[in-house]
């Protein structure tokens, strides 16, 4: 019996903004614990919160980039549920009405470019950390610690349609979201630190059959990677009960990463009543079309609208302008460099090759480093001048970062200038067929390979700096003579 | 007459002709706690040393040439469900026997900066939940005109104490009606904002749609400049409103001439008091005989009041009493074997029977299945009761009705009966619903316990109700009348 897959993923972003969502403590990771706290984030009898004007602009840019409606009129619900790292015991989020909806985001996968729908982006609190004393984790802990940090740091959850079909396209799916929101500036993205998170419902059905099948809910995927692992396991688990005539539990599983399996939570027998119902402490937002034309304003071009920009404008391949348009620093620099010198692959090359290559090695970002888009240029030119070569042009880059200094200091300082001159390599020439007359007898002789020697012994005597193409064309000339 | 038994405004113009100190009154107010206390239970605590400190502080500023402000210097007593720095905030329940906040409310930091020395902490219904502060998981508050009935609910503690001379204004949330009906039993002035006139922050929280803080105190002049002390937008607060503050002492005029009032048929009828209703319509007419049109007027929604307001209050409370789980603060219960069994206890030793009941009720009302039919159905009929009271302010400039069914009913006679208990504000409680302000002034005596007149007005219009009471408080004695304790 052949299964269709039916995905629906739920994301969780935390937002950039300095300050928590409803007080005014700082968002900042990894202080020591319980100081990032007021008497509004610790839930103490008497507090109320205050909505941070960021968080809502931070939904509505990120909302608009998924192309959903933003609802002119959105408000807040409590979501009640005991925990020792909610301190209120309920966690302010949105059920009704939540600030956007009906949008949809592009994936590619398989060759394929499909649109995933995103049925609903909403805005909540997040909840603290627990660290259990006594064991690894919550089983055979003695106590846990409470930290009440991060209760508070503003939350995004998008949530999208059941449109995924394999565990290569979740894995796609995240990636695309991703760039998307570290692009807008509105979360970093970060899995492993938790800053974006993700949970999966997954169910089969029998191909063609239009009801859903029972849904599991995957939690605990910590990776991109991971996402895809945990899916291909589940699939493989749910095909293994349904052929032999079982049927799917709805429950939550967690991936384990070194088994690679999802394993059962059965503890809870009853799904929670969160009894929701709408925040009596906050009022409704309104969100006219002068709010939503301002933050419109903020959003420059999105890397998907980039990246086909950059293949059908600029001609460039598509794996170019895949990596260009991953990093927002990395298509800046290079539209900027594109602006000084017309020539999109050259500077592509020159980027993707040598600049990211040094990045890497390195582990600094292109942001960091100390290369201007100009610098990049007149390397550029240099070469195509025939000022210095290709490689002396990857060299010197690289001591531009290094040292910072202007390019044309560095290059007259080294001495590094390429030699074109005919007289110039001549010399070298003449002074090369004179030192080897062996191997001048054997091109003589008939052996025209032997050529590449004396461009050998040119480039030696001039320690790489004559120019390839006059001294080939050169030595031929001599040799012929 | 001693100290103790002076209004804020009499005390603040001796205060200014230099024949008094700040802290000769605190003293007369402390003897009076010394002299009475043990009878009337008004207080969980007293804060004598703070106090006397605080008066001296006073004293010495204004030696020095600093202004004596209306509220400078004058004894204020605060209900204990309002946060105060370093202070024990029990909310008269024992899941909060050890809380010491760490802030001030914002109401209570605007009554400091003010001047005015906080004089202790009043006792009260647990979590404001009740009429008549029997719910107090410590003690029971007894009313000063007669000690062997209740001083009403949940502000009891302040009324009484206010009854009493035990502070010369205090501090009172209302929610159903926690303000007016201690008013009226205690024979004090009780007025409940608008909505969103004043600042909720620090105040803990009953029910969040329908709380608010407002003024006990022993005359209508009082009630005023508390009023302008404390009320104004708070940032801190989402759901206060941004709007000016007049200056309330200018609306105490005595005229009505021309005021269009409506007496309420409907909290007139069935289930009052006729000793109560007698004097609600003596008021009615001498308020006529000082030039008001008074009519009768139908609010046909009222009889909803009760019900509506026993699922939406209640639901807002089971979610704002779930952070008192042992966690953070308060009670928590010793040897519990895990989690669950922590809360479990921990709740069920720190929450008295009446709290319970409407955590439950609430809890219920928001469940899968229910919710529909009750919480929402709810909100529609509290829409239906505030067009009500809109039609009637189309034709009325303020609308009377008796504060409470009857006056003070003896300690004990409705503990066993919480469906008559919640009937004692039926008069009370829609305008909670509707968001808008009222007044209880007291308008005559049946068997020696005060009768209370209740006053609404239309959204932000105080200044109206204080016209109008103070208007009958100047054509009447009632309000020189004080306890004998």
């Amino acid at each position: 019996m052949k299964y269709d897959i039916v995905i629906g993923l739920e994301v969780h972003a935390q937002l950039l903004t300095q300050s928590k969502i409803f007080c005014g403590c700082s968002t900042k990771f990894g202080n020591p614990p319980n100081t990032n706290i007021c008497p509004v984030c610790t839930g103490q009898p008497g507090v109320l919160p205050v909505l941070n004007k960021k968080v809502v602009d931070f939904a509505i840019k990120t909302g608009l980039a998924l192309s959903s409606k933003i609802a002119p009129h959105t408000i807040f619900a409590r979501k009640n549920y005991f925990y020792p790292d909610l301190p209120k015991n309920y966690q302010v989020s949105q059920y009704e009405l939540p600030i956007a909806s009906k949008g949809h985001i592009d994936i590619t996968s398989g060759g394929q470019t499909r649109k995933i729908g995103i049925t609903r982006v909403h805005l909540e609190e997040d909840a603290g950390k627990l660290v259990h004393q006594g064991a690894a984790g919550l089983r055979g802990a003695t106590s846990s610690l409470v930290d009440l940090n991060r209760t508070g740091v503003p939350l995004m959850e998008i949530v999208s349609e059941p449109d995924i079909k394999t565990p290569e396209e979740a894995r796609v799916y995240m990636e695309e979201l991703r760039k998307l929101l570290v692009f807008l500036g509105v979360c970093d993205g970060n899995m492993e630190e938790g800053s974006l998170r993700c949970d999966a419902n997954i169910s089969l059905r029998p191909e063609g059959q239009k009801e859903f099948g029972v849904k599991a809910e995957v939690k605990n995927m910590n990776s991109f990677k991971a996402v895809e692992r945990a899916l291909a396991a589940e699939v493989k688990r749910q095909t293994e009960v349904l052929n032999e005539g079982g049927k799917i539990v709805q429950e939550t599983r967690l991936f384990d990463e070194a088994s690679g399996k999802t394993i059962s939570m059965r503890s809870k027998e009853e799904a929670h009543d969160y009894r929701y119902f709408p925040e009596p402490d906050l009022v409704p937002i309104e969100i006219d079309h002068k709010w939503i034309d301002e933050i419109k304003k903020t959003i420059d071009e999105l890397p998907q609208a980039k990246k086909a920009r950059y293949i059908t404008d600029m001609k460039l391949p598509e794996i170019d302008a895949g990596i260009l348009t991953s990093d927002k620093a990395l298509a800046k620099f290079f539209e900027e460099t594109v602006k000084l010198f017309n020539e999109p692959k050259e500077i592509s090359n020159w980027l993707l090759g040598d600049v990211l290559a040094y990045c890497n090695e390195n582990k600094r970002s292109i942001a960091d480093i100390s290369l201007t888009p100009g610098s990049l240029f007149e390397a550029i030119k240099m070469v195509k001048d025939g000022t210095i070569s290709r490689k002396t042009g990857k060299e010197i880059l690289f001591k531009v970062i290094d040292t910072g200094k202007n390019i044309k200091d560095l290059v007259s300082e080294s001495g590094s200038t390429q030699i074109s001159d005919d007289t110039e390599i001549l010399k070298f020439i003449t002074e090369a067929i004179k030192d080897n007359p062996g191997p001048y007898q054997q091109y003589k002789s008939g052996k025209t390979t032997v050529s590449a020697f004396f461009v050998g012994q040119v480039m030696k005597a001039t320690k790489g700096r004559a120019n390839p193409d006059v001294v080939n064309r050169l030595v031929k000339q001599e040799l012929d003579k | 007459m001693e100290l103790f038994e002076l209004t804020s405004h009499e005390l603040h113009a001796l205060l200014v002709k230099g024949e008094t100190s700040s802290e000769e009154i605190t003293k007369s107010i402390l003897a009076r706690i010394g002299k009475v206390e043990d009878r009337v239970n008004a207080f969980m605590t007293v804060n004598v040393n703070e106090a006397l400190e605080k008066a001296r502080n006073i004293d010495d500023q204004v030696a020095k040439g600093a202004e004596i402000g209306p509220l400078t210097g004058i004894p204020l007593a605060i209900k204990d469900n309002m946060c105060t720095r370093g202070i024990l905030t029990t909310c008269s329940s024992k899941i909060l026997r050890n809380f010491v906040p760490p802030y001030n409310a914002t109401t209570v930091e605007m009554i400091l900066q003010a001047g005015a020395i906080p004089i202790g902490k009043t006792n009260m219904d647990e979590f404001a939940m009740g009429s008549s502060t029997e719910n107090s998981a410590y003690k029971t508050t007894k009313n000063p005109w007669n000690l062997s009935t209740v001083p009403g609910g949940s502000s009891g503690g302040s009324a009484a104490a206010v009854a009493a001379g035990e502070a010369a204004m205090a501090f009172g949330s209302d929610t159903g009606g926690s303000i007016r009906q201690p008013a009226s039993f205690c024979g004090v002035v009780g007025m409940k904002p608008t909505y969103g006139r004043v600042s909720r922050y620090g105040l803990i929280a009953f029910a969040s749609s329908l709380d608010q803080i407002g003024p006990l105190t022993k005359d209508v002049t009082d009630c005023a400049i508390m009023l302008n002390a404390i009320s104004g937008h708070d940032k801190k607060d989402s759901t206060s409103v941004d709007l000016p503050v007049p200056d309330y002492r200018k609306a105490l005029v005595d005229d009505v001439k021309g005021l269009k009032i409506g007496i309420i048929t409907d909290l007139m009828g069935e289930g009052i008091d006729e000793n109560v209703k007698k004097a609600v319509l003596d008021a009615a007419n001498k308020l006529k005989a000082l030039g008001a049109k008074v009519e009768e007027v139908s609010l046909p929604t009222l009889k909803f009041g009760v019900p509506t307001y026993y699922i939406l209050a209640t639901a807002e409370a089971s979610s704002n009493l779930e952070r008192y789980d042992g966690v953070k603060y308060g009670h928590r219960s010793d040897d519990s074997p895990d989690l669950l069994n922590m809360y479990y206890n921990t709740r069920r030793e720190g929450f008295g029977p009446e709290v319970k009941r409407r955590i439950m009720l609430g809890t219920y009302a928001l469940s899968a299945g229910y919710y529909d039919a009750y919480y929402l159905k709810a909100q529609k009929v509290r829409t239906l009761i505030k067009q009500d009271f809109d039609k009637a302010f189309a034709k009325f400039d303020v609308l009377l009705s008796p504060t409470s069914p009857s006056v003070a009913f003896k300690i004990g006679a409705k503990v066993d009966d919480p469906l008559s208990m919640y009937l004692s504000d039926i008069a009370t409680i829609p305008v909670n619903l509707a968001g808008i302000p009222a007044i209880s002034i007291t308008c005559g005596f049946s068997d020696d316990l005060p009768i209370g007149l209740h006053i609404m007005g239309k959204a932000f219009s105080e200044e109206k109700l204080l016209r109008v009471a103070f208007t009958y408080e100047q054509n009447t004695e009632w309000h020189k009348q004080r306890a004998k304790l």
